[in-house]
């Protein structure tokens, strides 16, 4: 049974862009998939579209063997509230909360109690390292510890699939080599994990990639 | 790393959205406003100034009605007074001396009395004043019931008695004193021509307000010493409270029987009543002003909130990207503006509470806590807020996910 099927997928932006192109692909239970291409390539379009954040124009999007397309707004949101973990580049962390807080927020849309809420937040922080920051704030932490968090964040529901979107994109090499180590990790854990990148190299070191080129698969 | 994550959940159906609890909605809103204290102050302020002119205004309306309707209650609205209007040839009229008697044996009468002004005598604070310069105070013979059938009562010393309505004595009406400057008794004052002692000082009647004015003296002693013809100027009657109409009717021709048509019935409470009335009227005007202020404190927190949802794009596209459904956003930004107009309202509503009450101490009136007041202003107080999130909240949710997180990079 696959975890995502994108079944001729095509997006067209209003206008008339051409974002994505009948792309067809699988990714299966605990695969490390990489989804390189350029700037434009529609590599976002396509994460876009396997996180349920927006709706492929024709074909098909299918989680865990579900079709997306005839879910409403409210189930899509439920989908991304439970099966879903999302990493971006530019973290994301809410600025006057602690880090704890910040994973929690995670929870709140599982519907899960306040105090269980931090608890399980602190026991994803320390997954990820960070058992010594939980209650620091993003401007108390550096670039890798904020991506630290927010994996934590993404985590912490525990996830059918993890996306990770340029997690690399602002930090430095060491910052971005500690990222991708905690990708491996929860890869050899079973997780699975799609990371979209325009960094051939951080692709080349993955198991499986993925190449977009103007909207199509290479 | 302690647990692993399934392979492949075992997962049979799509799920369904989580509720938010409402402790978890309220933490949410208040959580965006105390991101942002300084401008949620200023946005709560302009709700706080509309809920206090309200309250406030509506506060001092109740207690100042309290007020009034207490001194009404004190004095009853059931006093007529009969005065005598001017006869055809324009002369001012008089009353028959024994019109008070007359009135007395009305059916349903409870009491009657009169004062009669003394033509051409007034009441100085020294012999020293010229005429010419002042008219001085009106000086009015009265009858001893007049404070009983009024319900007045004396403010310092004491009222005339059989004896002392004999001798050249004098009691002050509340206006009076305050124009010669006393406020007790014992001081002389040159009243038509000699000096007579001050023995009381009376407090306002409400129901009178020429005695409150004049210099009283006794009935006798003016008939015999100041040459008081003994007509009645006004004669105040105190009915039965169902009998005032049927009274009201009959009082003219009783009291003067020859020249009905030129006698003047009236009820003094109307007055007190009218100035009722005349406070309602006059409120209603200033509670449109706080409204108008509540609107604009209103408006305040609806600008407030647009800007609010344009800059929060990124955590509204983060928070649908964690699963919140439109709905959760909507309600998030509902509650914040609640909470800011809340807390607005909740402030105004002290302050007006406190300012009418505040007022009431200043003039002794009764504590009134206008309670319908309080449950008003909080409830305008939380429409304000819904009205003015609704448009903002609706904004931000209908912002799908993608555009909400790729307005940032």
């Amino acid at each position: 049974m696959s975890v995502i099927e994108l079944e001729h997928a095509s997006k067209t932006y209003p206008g008339g862009v051409a974002a994505l192109r009948d792309v067809t692909l699988t990714i299966g239970p605990g695969e490390l998939v990489a989804v390189c291409g350029p700037s434009g390539s529609g590599k976002s379009t396509m994460l876009n579209l396997m996180g349920t954040l927006d709706r492929p124009s024709e074909g098909r999007v299918r989680l865990l063997g579900f079709d997306m397309a005839t879910l409403s707004d409210r189930r899509l949101s439920a989908v991304r509230a439970h099966w879903i973990g999302f990493v971006f580049q530019q973290f994301f962390l809410t600025g006057h909360l602690t880090a704890e807080e910040n994973v929690a927020t995670r929870l709140l849309y599982l519907g899960v109690p306040g105090r269980r809420r931090i608890a399980a937040a602190r026991e994803a922080l320390e997954r990820v390292g960070l058992g010594d920051r939980l209650t620091h704030r993003p401007h108390e932490l550096s670039g890798g510890e904020r991506q630290r968090v927010a994996i934590a964040r993404a985590l912490v529901a525990r996830p059918v699939v993890l996306f990770a979107d340029e997690p690399t994109g602002n930090l430095d090499t060491a910052s971005g080599g500690g990222i991708v180590d905690i990708l491996w990790k929860l890869h050899e854990e079973g997780t699975t994990v799609v990371v979209i990148t325009h960094n051939t190299d951080l692709a080349e070191a993955l198991p499986r990639r993925v190449d977009l080129l103007d909207g199509r698969i290479l | 790393m302690i647990s692993v994550s399934p392979v492949i959940p075992e997962i049979r159906e799509i799920p369904a959205p989580a509720r938010l609890s409402a402790w978890d909605l309220v933490a949410v809103g208040l959580a965006g406003l105390r991101a942002r204290r300084g401008r949620a102050v200023l946005s709560a302020l302009g709700v706080a100034i509309g809920i206090a002119s309200m309250v406030a205004v509506m506060g001092i309306s109740t207690v100042s009605g309290a007020g009034l309707q207490e001194q009404l209650a004190r004095v009853g609205t059931n006093v007529l007074t009969v005065a005598p209007g001017h006869s055809i040839s324009g002369d001012q009229a008089s009353l028959p001396l024994e019109s008070v008697a007359r009135v007395s044996h009305i059916p349903g009468v409870v009491g009657a009395t009169a004062i009669a002004y003394v033509k051409g005598a007034t009441a100085r604070r020294t012999r020293l004043i010229d005429p010419a310069i002042t008219n001085g105070v009106g000086v009015a013979a009265v009858r001893l019931d007049v404070l009983a059938t009024l319900k007045g009562t004396v403010k310092s010393g004491t009222f005339l008695n059989a004896a002392t309505a004999r001798y050249p004595v004098v009691v002050l009406g509340t206006y009076a004193a305050d124009r010669f400057g006393i406020d007790r008794p014992g001081r002389q004052i040159y009243v038509a021509g000699r000096w007579m002692t001050v023995i009381g000082i009376l407090d306002s009647l409400p129901l009178a307000p020429d005695i409150d004015n004049a210099a009283l003296v006794g009935w006798p002693y003016a008939e015999a010493q100041l040459g008081f013809d003994g007509h009645p100027t006004i004669v105040y009657e105190r009915s039965a409270d169902d009998r005032v109409g049927a009274i009201a009717k009959v009082l003219a021709a009783t009291a003067d029987p020859e020249h009905p048509d030129q006698v003047q019935v009236s009820r003094p409470s109307d007055a007190l009543t009218a100035e009722l009335a005349a406070r309602a009227a006059f409120n209603t005007l200033f509670v449109g002003l706080g409204a108008v202020a509540l609107l604009v404190g209103g408006i305040g927190i609806a600008n407030i909130m647009v800007i609010s949802v344009l800059e929060r794009r990124q955590e509204i596209g983060l928070r649908r990207s964690l699963g919140a459904t439109r709905g959760q956003i909507r309600l998030q930004f509902v509650v914040e503006a609640v909470a800011l107009s809340l807390a607005g309202g909740v402030t105004g509503t002290v302050v007006g509470v406190a300012v009418s009450l505040l007022f009431a101490f200043g003039q002794g009136w009764p504590f009134a806590l206008p309670t319908q007041v309080v449950v008003l202003g909080v409830t305008a107080a939380v429409l304000v807020g819904i009205v003015s999130g609704l448009y903002p909240a609706r904004r931000a949710a209908a912002l799908t996910p993608t555009e909400a997180l790729a307005t940032l990079t």
